[in-house]
Protein backbone atom coordinates (compact mmCIF):
# COMPACT_ATOMS: atom_id res chain seq x y z
CA UNK A 1 0.00 0.00 0.00
CA UNK A 2 0.99 3.40 -1.28
CA UNK A 3 0.00 6.59 -0.17
CA UNK A 4 0.60 8.10 -3.44
CA UNK A 5 0.14 6.25 -6.92
CA UNK A 6 3.65 4.76 -8.16
CA UNK A 7 5.58 6.98 -10.62
CA UNK A 8 5.97 6.07 -14.21
CA UNK A 9 9.43 6.64 -15.71
CA UNK A 10 9.14 8.40 -19.79
CA UNK A 11 9.94 4.64 -20.80
CA UNK A 12 6.61 3.58 -19.26
CA UNK A 13 4.97 3.11 -22.37
CA UNK A 14 7.60 1.08 -24.06
CA UNK A 15 7.80 -1.52 -21.14
CA UNK A 16 3.99 -1.92 -21.60
CA UNK A 17 4.68 -2.46 -24.89
CA UNK A 18 7.02 -4.56 -24.98
CA UNK A 19 5.41 -7.12 -22.20
CA UNK A 20 6.96 -6.71 -19.58
CA UNK A 21 5.78 -7.62 -16.11
CA UNK A 22 5.79 -3.99 -14.24
CA UNK A 23 6.15 -3.68 -10.39
CA UNK A 24 6.38 -1.07 -7.83
CA UNK A 25 10.08 -0.34 -6.52
CA UNK A 26 10.66 2.72 -4.65
CA UNK A 27 7.77 4.46 -5.47
CA UNK A 28 8.51 4.09 -9.55
CA UNK A 29 6.51 1.16 -11.83
CA UNK A 30 9.38 -0.45 -12.90
CA UNK A 31 9.68 -3.58 -15.39
CA UNK A 32 10.98 -6.56 -13.21
CA UNK A 33 11.37 -8.87 -16.55
CA UNK A 34 10.48 -8.71 -20.05
CA UNK A 35 11.41 -12.65 -21.30
CA UNK A 36 12.92 -13.72 -18.25
CA UNK A 37 15.33 -13.23 -15.81
CA UNK A 38 17.57 -16.38 -16.81
CA UNK A 39 17.41 -14.93 -20.51
CA UNK A 40 18.09 -11.30 -19.43
CA UNK A 41 20.76 -12.01 -16.97
CA UNK A 42 22.44 -14.18 -19.72
CA UNK A 43 22.35 -11.68 -22.49
CA UNK A 44 24.22 -8.83 -20.48
CA UNK A 45 26.75 -11.48 -18.91
CA UNK A 46 27.25 -12.68 -22.78
CA UNK A 47 26.35 -9.99 -24.67
CA UNK A 48 24.31 -6.83 -24.57
CA UNK A 49 21.08 -6.03 -22.59
CA UNK A 50 19.73 -2.24 -22.13
CA UNK A 51 17.68 -1.06 -18.58
CA UNK A 52 15.97 1.61 -17.93
CA UNK A 53 16.96 3.36 -14.80
CA UNK A 54 15.47 6.64 -14.80
CA UNK A 55 13.96 6.07 -11.23
CA UNK A 56 17.25 6.87 -9.97
CA UNK A 57 17.90 10.03 -8.35
CA UNK A 58 20.00 12.88 -9.73
CA UNK A 59 21.43 15.57 -7.55
CA UNK A 60 23.70 18.30 -8.74
CA UNK A 61 25.90 20.26 -5.82
CA UNK A 62 26.78 23.86 -7.42
CA UNK A 63 29.39 26.56 -5.96
CA UNK A 64 32.75 27.72 -5.57
CA UNK A 65 32.48 25.40 -2.67
CA UNK A 66 31.38 22.27 -4.18
CA UNK A 67 34.18 20.20 -3.55
CA UNK A 68 34.26 20.79 0.06
CA UNK A 69 30.92 20.00 0.02
CA UNK A 70 30.77 17.08 -1.11
CA UNK A 71 34.38 16.26 0.86
CA UNK A 72 32.35 16.55 4.23
CA UNK A 73 29.51 14.66 3.35
CA UNK A 74 31.03 11.40 1.45
CA UNK A 75 33.81 9.18 2.53
CA UNK A 76 35.84 8.90 -0.17
CA UNK A 77 37.92 11.05 -2.10
CA UNK A 78 36.13 13.05 -3.93
CA UNK A 79 39.32 15.75 -4.75
CA UNK A 80 40.74 12.97 -7.10
CA UNK A 81 38.43 13.55 -9.36
CA UNK A 82 39.01 15.81 -12.15
CA UNK A 83 35.96 16.86 -14.55
CA UNK A 84 34.78 13.92 -16.87
CA UNK A 85 35.63 11.20 -13.92
CA UNK A 86 33.07 9.39 -11.35
CA UNK A 87 33.63 7.99 -8.34
CA UNK A 88 31.74 5.02 -6.60
CA UNK A 89 31.15 6.77 -2.61
CA UNK A 90 28.89 6.78 0.55
CA UNK A 91 26.34 9.48 1.46
CA UNK A 92 27.99 9.29 5.75
CA UNK A 93 25.97 9.67 8.69
CA UNK A 94 28.27 11.37 11.50
CA UNK A 95 28.11 7.29 12.97
CA UNK A 96 29.83 6.49 9.82
CA UNK A 97 26.68 4.83 8.51
CA UNK A 98 25.16 4.68 4.97
CA UNK A 99 22.47 7.79 4.45
CA UNK A 100 22.75 6.01 0.42
CA UNK A 101 25.61 5.16 -1.67
CA UNK A 102 25.88 6.74 -5.06
CA UNK A 103 28.30 8.03 -7.98
CA UNK A 104 29.75 11.14 -7.67
CA UNK A 105 30.52 12.54 -11.23
CA UNK A 106 32.86 15.91 -11.61
CA UNK A 107 30.82 18.05 -14.04
CA UNK A 108 33.03 20.86 -13.34
CA UNK A 109 34.99 22.88 -11.17
CA UNK A 110 31.93 24.11 -9.14
CA UNK A 111 29.39 21.25 -10.20
CA UNK A 112 28.85 17.63 -9.23
CA UNK A 113 26.29 15.24 -10.10
CA UNK A 114 24.93 12.62 -7.30
CA UNK A 115 23.39 9.75 -9.11
CA UNK A 116 21.69 8.43 -6.33
CA UNK A 117 19.17 5.28 -4.79
CA UNK A 118 15.51 6.20 -5.94
CA UNK A 119 13.68 4.97 -2.86
CA UNK A 120 16.52 7.56 -1.32
CA UNK A 121 16.57 10.48 -2.97
CA UNK A 122 14.01 12.53 -1.30
CA UNK A 123 15.91 11.52 1.70
CA UNK A 124 19.21 12.25 0.07
CA UNK A 125 18.09 15.79 -0.88
CA UNK A 126 17.01 16.77 2.76
CA UNK A 127 20.21 15.60 4.17
CA UNK A 128 22.19 17.60 1.68
CA UNK A 129 20.19 20.67 1.94
CA UNK A 130 19.96 20.19 5.58
CA UNK A 131 24.02 20.30 5.62
CA UNK A 132 24.36 22.91 2.98
CA UNK A 133 23.90 26.24 4.94
CA UNK A 134 27.53 25.57 6.46
CA UNK A 135 28.91 26.35 3.69
CA UNK A 136 28.61 29.50 1.97
CA UNK A 137 27.84 29.85 -2.01
CA UNK A 138 26.84 26.06 -2.39
CA UNK A 139 23.59 24.48 -3.95
CA UNK A 140 22.01 21.67 -3.87
CA UNK A 141 19.48 20.88 -6.62
CA UNK A 142 16.97 17.96 -7.36
CA UNK A 143 17.30 17.37 -11.27
CA UNK A 144 15.85 13.92 -10.82
CA UNK A 145 12.83 15.11 -13.22
CA UNK A 146 15.28 16.76 -15.63
CA UNK A 147 16.92 12.81 -16.60
CA UNK A 148 16.12 9.74 -18.17
CA UNK A 149 18.60 6.86 -17.60
CA UNK A 150 19.37 4.03 -19.82
CA UNK A 151 21.69 1.56 -18.69
CA UNK A 152 23.95 -0.49 -21.70
CA UNK A 153 25.51 -3.72 -20.52
CA UNK A 154 27.99 -6.39 -21.18
CA UNK A 155 30.24 -7.13 -23.49
CA UNK A 156 29.08 -5.79 -26.62
CA UNK A 157 27.76 -2.80 -24.84
CA UNK A 158 30.34 -0.55 -26.61
CA UNK A 159 29.58 -1.98 -29.90
CA UNK A 160 26.24 -0.98 -30.15
CA UNK A 161 26.26 2.22 -28.97
CA UNK A 162 29.16 3.26 -30.59
CA UNK A 163 26.67 3.30 -33.90
CA UNK A 164 24.91 5.39 -32.43
CA UNK A 165 27.40 8.40 -31.29
CA UNK A 166 30.45 10.15 -33.12
CA UNK A 167 32.31 9.93 -29.37
CA UNK A 168 34.72 7.20 -29.58
CA UNK A 169 33.80 5.49 -26.87
CA UNK A 170 36.94 3.37 -26.59
CA UNK A 171 38.47 6.17 -24.63
CA UNK A 172 36.24 6.84 -22.37
CA UNK A 173 37.31 4.14 -19.71
CA UNK A 174 36.09 2.65 -16.73
CA UNK A 175 34.02 5.48 -14.50
CA UNK A 176 34.83 8.15 -16.97
CA UNK A 177 32.32 10.20 -18.67
CA UNK A 178 31.89 12.73 -21.46
CA UNK A 179 28.88 15.35 -22.55
CA UNK A 180 28.22 14.15 -25.99
CA UNK A 181 25.85 12.93 -28.19
CA UNK A 182 23.85 9.67 -28.41
CA UNK A 183 21.43 9.27 -31.47
CA UNK A 184 21.20 12.88 -31.91
CA UNK A 185 20.66 14.23 -28.76
CA UNK A 186 22.90 15.65 -25.95
CA UNK A 187 23.70 12.90 -23.47
CA UNK A 188 25.97 12.00 -20.68
CA UNK A 189 27.79 9.37 -21.74
CA UNK A 190 29.19 7.48 -18.55
CA UNK A 191 31.13 4.16 -18.73
CA UNK A 192 29.33 2.81 -15.36
CA UNK A 193 27.09 0.03 -14.38
CA UNK A 194 25.54 -2.05 -11.95
CA UNK A 195 25.89 -5.43 -13.40
CA UNK A 196 29.83 -6.17 -13.26
CA UNK A 197 30.11 -6.30 -17.26
CA UNK A 198 31.22 -3.35 -19.30
CA UNK A 199 28.56 -1.23 -20.45
CA UNK A 200 27.78 2.51 -20.17
CA UNK A 201 24.72 4.17 -18.25
CA UNK A 202 23.60 7.63 -20.47
CA UNK A 203 21.34 10.36 -19.17
CA UNK A 204 19.52 12.38 -21.93
CA UNK A 205 16.19 14.62 -21.53
CA UNK A 206 13.39 12.66 -20.62
CA UNK A 207 11.61 13.69 -23.70
CA UNK A 208 14.44 12.10 -25.74
CA UNK A 209 14.13 8.57 -23.61
CA UNK A 210 11.94 7.00 -26.01
CA UNK A 211 13.58 7.05 -28.68
CA UNK A 212 16.88 6.68 -27.37
CA UNK A 213 15.51 3.45 -26.41
CA UNK A 214 14.33 2.29 -29.92
CA UNK A 215 17.30 3.44 -31.74
CA UNK A 216 19.26 1.33 -29.02
CA UNK A 217 17.15 -1.28 -29.43
CA UNK A 218 17.73 -0.80 -33.16
CA UNK A 219 21.30 -0.70 -33.01
CA UNK A 220 21.65 -3.86 -30.53
CA UNK A 221 19.07 -5.84 -33.24
CA UNK A 222 21.93 -7.70 -34.49
CA UNK A 223 23.55 -8.47 -31.78
CA UNK A 224 20.12 -9.43 -30.44
CA UNK A 225 19.89 -6.86 -27.45
CA UNK A 226 17.15 -7.98 -24.59
CA UNK A 227 15.40 -5.39 -22.56
CA UNK A 228 16.22 -6.23 -19.01
CA UNK A 229 14.21 -5.65 -16.00
CA UNK A 230 14.84 -5.19 -12.15
CA UNK A 231 15.11 -9.13 -11.91
CA UNK A 232 18.54 -9.62 -13.80
CA UNK A 233 19.81 -5.84 -12.68
CA UNK A 234 19.34 -7.53 -9.24
CA UNK A 235 21.08 -10.90 -9.88
CA UNK A 236 23.42 -9.50 -12.22
CA UNK A 237 24.98 -6.78 -8.75
CA UNK A 238 25.01 -9.69 -6.55
CA UNK A 239 26.89 -12.15 -8.88
CA UNK A 240 29.28 -8.89 -9.21
CA UNK A 241 28.86 -8.40 -5.12
CA UNK A 242 27.88 -4.84 -5.59
CA UNK A 243 26.00 -3.68 -2.80
CA UNK A 244 22.06 -2.81 -2.90
CA UNK A 245 21.22 -0.48 -0.57
CA UNK A 246 18.28 -1.74 1.86
CA UNK A 247 19.44 -5.12 1.71
CA UNK A 248 23.80 -5.30 2.26
CA UNK A 249 23.98 -1.50 3.81
CA UNK A 250 21.66 0.58 5.16
CA UNK A 251 22.17 3.31 7.66
CA UNK A 252 22.69 0.83 10.75
CA UNK A 253 26.27 -0.35 8.70
CA UNK A 254 29.26 1.20 7.98
CA UNK A 255 31.46 1.19 4.89
CA UNK A 256 34.40 -0.96 6.86
CA UNK A 257 31.54 -4.04 8.07
CA UNK A 258 30.13 -3.92 4.47
CA UNK A 259 34.28 -4.34 2.98
CA UNK A 260 33.98 -1.68 1.65
CA UNK A 261 37.50 0.03 3.15
CA UNK A 262 38.40 1.21 -0.30
CA UNK A 263 35.93 3.97 -0.57
CA UNK A 264 36.65 5.06 2.84
CA UNK A 265 39.27 7.56 2.68
CA UNK A 266 40.44 8.65 6.26
CA UNK A 267 43.54 10.90 5.61
CA UNK A 268 41.46 13.47 3.23
CA UNK A 269 40.33 15.74 6.00
CA UNK A 270 37.30 16.14 8.07
CA UNK A 271 34.01 14.46 6.58
CA UNK A 272 30.84 13.32 8.41
CA UNK A 273 31.72 9.76 10.58
CA UNK A 274 35.02 10.21 9.81
CA UNK A 275 35.82 9.50 14.00
CA UNK A 276 33.26 6.91 13.98
CA UNK A 277 34.88 5.34 10.91
CA UNK A 278 38.74 6.21 12.39
CA UNK A 279 37.50 4.35 15.98
CA UNK A 280 35.95 1.46 14.14
CA UNK A 281 39.12 1.29 12.09
CA UNK A 282 41.39 1.24 15.08
CA UNK A 283 38.92 -0.73 17.44
CA UNK A 284 37.86 -3.25 14.46
CA UNK A 285 34.91 -4.38 12.86
CA UNK A 286 32.90 -6.77 15.12
CA UNK A 287 30.90 -7.81 12.14
CA UNK A 288 31.36 -8.44 8.30
CA UNK A 289 29.31 -8.54 5.13
CA UNK A 290 30.42 -12.20 3.41
CA UNK A 291 29.54 -14.41 0.60
CA UNK A 292 28.77 -17.77 1.38
CA UNK A 293 27.71 -20.53 -0.87
CA UNK A 294 25.13 -23.55 0.10
CA UNK A 295 26.49 -26.94 1.07
CA UNK A 296 23.35 -28.20 1.77
CA UNK A 297 19.79 -27.64 -0.80
CA UNK A 298 18.14 -24.36 -0.35
CA UNK A 299 17.93 -20.69 -1.78
CA UNK A 300 19.27 -18.75 0.96
CA UNK A 301 17.27 -14.82 0.83
CA UNK A 302 16.93 -11.11 2.30
CA UNK A 303 16.28 -11.45 6.15
CA UNK A 304 16.82 -15.86 6.44
CA UNK A 305 19.13 -16.14 10.05
CA UNK A 306 22.60 -17.35 9.67
CA UNK A 307 23.25 -19.65 12.58
CA UNK A 308 26.83 -21.21 14.02
CA UNK A 309 26.00 -23.79 16.64
CA UNK A 310 21.90 -23.33 17.28
CA UNK A 311 22.77 -19.67 17.96
CA UNK A 312 21.49 -16.78 15.78
CA UNK A 313 24.74 -14.85 14.71
CA UNK A 314 23.82 -12.32 11.67
CA UNK A 315 21.40 -12.61 8.63
CA UNK A 316 21.09 -13.24 4.83
CA UNK A 317 21.16 -9.87 2.99
CA UNK A 318 20.76 -10.65 -0.06
CA UNK A 319 20.94 -14.05 -1.77
CA UNK A 320 19.66 -16.07 -4.87
CA UNK A 321 20.24 -19.10 -7.29
CA UNK A 322 22.99 -17.51 -9.13
CA UNK A 323 22.46 -18.11 -12.52
CA UNK A 324 26.24 -17.37 -13.96
CA UNK A 325 27.76 -19.98 -11.43
CA UNK A 326 24.22 -22.45 -10.87
CA UNK A 327 24.06 -22.70 -7.67
CA UNK A 328 22.49 -20.68 -4.28
CA UNK A 329 24.59 -17.72 -3.22
CA UNK A 330 24.29 -15.50 -0.23
CA UNK A 331 25.58 -12.54 1.48
CA UNK A 332 25.09 -11.98 4.69
CA UNK A 333 26.84 -10.07 7.98
CA UNK A 334 28.21 -12.44 10.40
CA UNK A 335 30.71 -12.17 13.47
CA UNK A 336 34.43 -10.89 12.39
CA UNK A 337 35.62 -14.47 13.80
CA UNK A 338 33.44 -16.23 11.62
CA UNK A 339 33.65 -13.98 8.52
CA UNK A 340 36.94 -16.01 7.17
CA UNK A 341 37.28 -18.23 4.25
CA UNK A 342 35.71 -21.64 4.47
CA UNK A 343 33.94 -20.56 7.74
CA UNK A 344 31.14 -22.77 8.22
CA UNK A 345 27.25 -21.63 8.97
CA UNK A 346 23.87 -22.47 8.90
CA UNK A 347 21.50 -20.79 6.91
CA UNK A 348 17.56 -21.03 8.78
CA UNK A 349 15.58 -21.55 5.67
CA UNK A 350 11.99 -21.84 6.45
CA UNK A 351 13.14 -23.53 9.61
CA UNK A 352 15.21 -25.71 8.34
CA UNK A 353 18.80 -25.64 9.35
CA UNK A 354 21.37 -25.92 5.96
CA UNK A 355 24.95 -25.93 6.20
CA UNK A 356 26.84 -23.11 4.01
CA UNK A 357 30.46 -21.93 3.90
CA UNK A 358 31.88 -18.99 3.47
CA UNK A 359 33.98 -18.39 0.07
CA UNK A 360 35.70 -15.50 -1.44
CA UNK A 361 33.69 -12.66 -2.87
CA UNK A 362 32.81 -10.70 -5.49
CA UNK A 363 31.50 -14.69 -6.80
CA UNK A 364 31.67 -12.96 -10.49
CA UNK A 365 34.41 -11.31 -12.26
CA UNK A 366 34.34 -10.57 -15.62
CA UNK A 367 37.04 -11.99 -17.49
CA UNK A 368 39.32 -8.35 -18.70
CA UNK B 1 -0.94 -21.74 -23.82
CA UNK B 2 -3.83 -24.44 -23.68
CA UNK B 3 -5.59 -25.29 -20.68
CA UNK B 4 -6.38 -28.71 -20.34
CA UNK B 5 -9.91 -29.63 -20.21
CA UNK B 6 -9.49 -32.66 -18.66
CA UNK B 7 -7.80 -30.99 -15.28
CA UNK B 8 -8.92 -29.82 -12.24
CA UNK B 9 -7.92 -26.82 -10.47
CA UNK B 10 -7.19 -25.54 -7.13
CA UNK B 11 -7.59 -21.74 -5.67
CA UNK B 12 -3.70 -22.14 -5.14
CA UNK B 13 -2.93 -22.89 -8.49
CA UNK B 14 -2.04 -26.26 -8.52
CA UNK B 15 -3.79 -29.07 -11.14
CA UNK B 16 -4.46 -32.32 -10.54
CA UNK B 17 -5.11 -35.20 -13.22
CA UNK B 18 -6.79 -38.13 -11.47
CA UNK B 19 -6.22 -41.46 -13.16
CA UNK B 20 -8.19 -44.28 -11.23
CA UNK B 21 -6.67 -43.99 -7.85
CA UNK B 22 -3.40 -42.22 -8.46
CA UNK B 23 -3.75 -37.88 -9.15
CA UNK B 24 -0.88 -36.35 -10.70
CA UNK B 25 -0.17 -32.87 -9.54
CA UNK B 26 1.62 -29.82 -11.16
CA UNK B 27 1.68 -26.22 -10.78
CA UNK B 28 -0.64 -24.39 -13.66
CA UNK B 29 0.63 -22.09 -16.33
CA UNK B 30 -0.65 -19.09 -14.64
CA UNK B 31 1.32 -19.99 -11.11
CA UNK B 32 4.58 -20.43 -13.23
CA UNK B 33 4.34 -17.16 -15.29
CA UNK B 34 3.54 -15.48 -12.07
CA UNK B 35 6.62 -16.93 -10.40
CA UNK B 36 9.03 -16.49 -13.48
CA UNK B 37 12.19 -18.69 -13.76
CA UNK B 38 11.91 -21.67 -11.66
CA UNK B 39 15.59 -22.28 -10.12
CA UNK B 40 14.53 -25.12 -7.20
CA UNK B 41 11.79 -27.93 -6.76
CA UNK B 42 11.70 -29.04 -3.09
CA UNK B 43 9.06 -31.69 -3.12
CA UNK B 44 7.87 -34.29 -0.41
CA UNK B 45 9.51 -37.38 0.24
CA UNK B 46 7.73 -40.77 -1.53
CA UNK B 47 5.37 -42.37 1.30
CA UNK B 48 4.67 -38.79 2.72
CA UNK B 49 0.85 -38.79 3.28
CA UNK B 50 -0.31 -35.25 2.57
CA UNK B 51 -3.74 -33.25 3.13
CA UNK B 52 -5.55 -31.52 0.58
CA UNK B 53 -4.42 -28.01 0.91
CA UNK B 54 -1.30 -28.50 3.25
CA UNK B 55 1.86 -26.98 1.96
CA UNK B 56 3.80 -30.08 0.82
CA UNK B 57 6.69 -28.20 -0.89
CA UNK B 58 8.20 -25.39 -2.35
CA UNK B 59 8.63 -24.13 -6.19
CA UNK B 60 11.69 -21.37 -6.06
CA UNK B 61 12.36 -19.09 -8.69
CA UNK B 62 15.47 -16.45 -8.89
CA UNK B 63 13.22 -13.72 -7.18
CA UNK B 64 10.70 -15.19 -4.80
CA UNK B 65 9.20 -18.89 -3.02
CA UNK B 66 6.34 -19.84 -3.63
CA UNK B 67 4.44 -22.98 -1.21
CA UNK B 68 2.94 -25.71 -3.61
CA UNK B 69 -0.27 -27.11 -1.67
CA UNK B 70 -1.71 -30.40 -1.60
CA UNK B 71 -4.71 -30.19 -3.70
CA UNK B 72 -5.69 -33.73 -2.65
CA UNK B 73 -5.58 -35.89 0.24
CA UNK B 74 -3.38 -39.08 -0.09
CA UNK B 75 0.10 -40.73 0.18
CA UNK B 76 2.99 -39.65 -2.27
CA UNK B 77 3.76 -42.38 -4.46
CA UNK B 78 6.48 -40.94 -7.26
CA UNK B 79 8.08 -37.27 -7.74
CA UNK B 80 9.44 -35.98 -10.61
CA UNK B 81 12.85 -36.45 -10.50
CA UNK B 82 13.75 -34.81 -13.52
CA UNK B 83 13.19 -31.06 -12.06
CA UNK B 84 16.29 -31.95 -9.43
CA UNK B 85 18.47 -30.93 -12.14
CA UNK B 86 16.00 -29.55 -15.23
CA UNK B 87 13.33 -27.37 -12.40
CA UNK B 88 12.88 -24.88 -15.79
CA UNK B 89 10.53 -27.99 -16.72
CA UNK B 90 7.89 -26.40 -14.59
CA UNK B 91 7.95 -23.51 -16.75
CA UNK B 92 8.57 -24.96 -20.38
CA UNK B 93 5.96 -27.06 -19.42
CA UNK B 94 4.04 -27.13 -16.31
CA UNK B 95 0.89 -29.53 -17.92
CA UNK B 96 3.48 -32.34 -18.91
CA UNK B 97 7.21 -32.88 -18.18
CA UNK B 98 7.24 -30.08 -15.69
CA UNK B 99 3.92 -32.58 -13.30
CA UNK B 100 5.68 -32.48 -9.80
CA UNK B 101 4.16 -35.18 -7.76
CA UNK B 102 1.62 -38.16 -7.99
CA UNK B 103 -0.39 -38.80 -5.02
CA UNK B 104 -2.30 -42.22 -4.69
CA UNK B 105 -5.47 -40.51 -3.61
CA UNK B 106 -8.04 -41.00 -0.28
CA UNK B 107 -10.01 -38.25 -1.44
CA UNK B 108 -10.83 -35.91 -3.83
CA UNK B 109 -11.82 -32.16 -2.35
CA UNK B 110 -15.29 -30.89 -4.29
CA UNK B 111 -14.42 -27.63 -4.50
CA UNK B 112 -11.77 -28.35 -6.95
CA UNK B 113 -12.52 -25.94 -10.30
CA UNK B 114 -12.58 -27.35 -14.00
CA UNK B 115 -10.86 -25.51 -16.52
CA UNK B 116 -13.88 -22.84 -17.33
CA UNK B 117 -14.00 -21.85 -13.52
CA UNK B 118 -10.52 -21.32 -13.35
CA UNK B 119 -10.25 -19.17 -16.07
CA UNK B 120 -12.57 -17.09 -14.90
CA UNK B 121 -11.02 -17.25 -11.02
CA UNK B 122 -7.46 -16.40 -12.37
CA UNK B 123 -9.30 -13.09 -14.38
CA UNK B 124 -10.40 -12.19 -11.14
CA UNK B 125 -7.52 -12.23 -9.23
CA UNK B 126 -4.90 -11.15 -11.86
CA UNK B 127 -7.61 -8.02 -12.67
CA UNK B 128 -7.63 -8.13 -16.05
Amino acid sequence: MTPTPAKKTPLYVVHVEAGAKMVEFAGWEMPLKYRGVLEEHRAVRTGVGLFDVSHMGELEVVGKRALDFVQYVTCNDASRLTPGRAQYSGLMTPRGTFVDDLLLHMLAPDRYLLVVNAANKDKDYAYLCAQAPAFDDVDVHDRSAEYAQLAIQGPLAEKVLQKLTPQNLAEIKYYRFVEGEVAGVPAIIARTGYTGEDGFEVYVAPQAAVGLWRAIMEAGAEFEIQPCGLGARDTLRFEACMPLYGNDIDDATTPYEAGLDWIVKLEKGPFLGREALLHQKATGVKRKLVGFEMVGKGIPRHGYPILHASHEIGYVTSGTMSPTLGKPLGLGYVPVELAGEGSELFVDIRGQKVPARVIPTPFYRRAK
Amino acid sequence: MARPENLVYSKTHEWVRVDGEIATVGITDYAQEQLGDVVMVDLPPVGKTVAAGQEMGTVESVKAVSEVFSPVSGEVVEVNGQLEAHPELVNQDPFGAGWLVKIKVAQVPADLMDAKAYEQFVQEEGGH
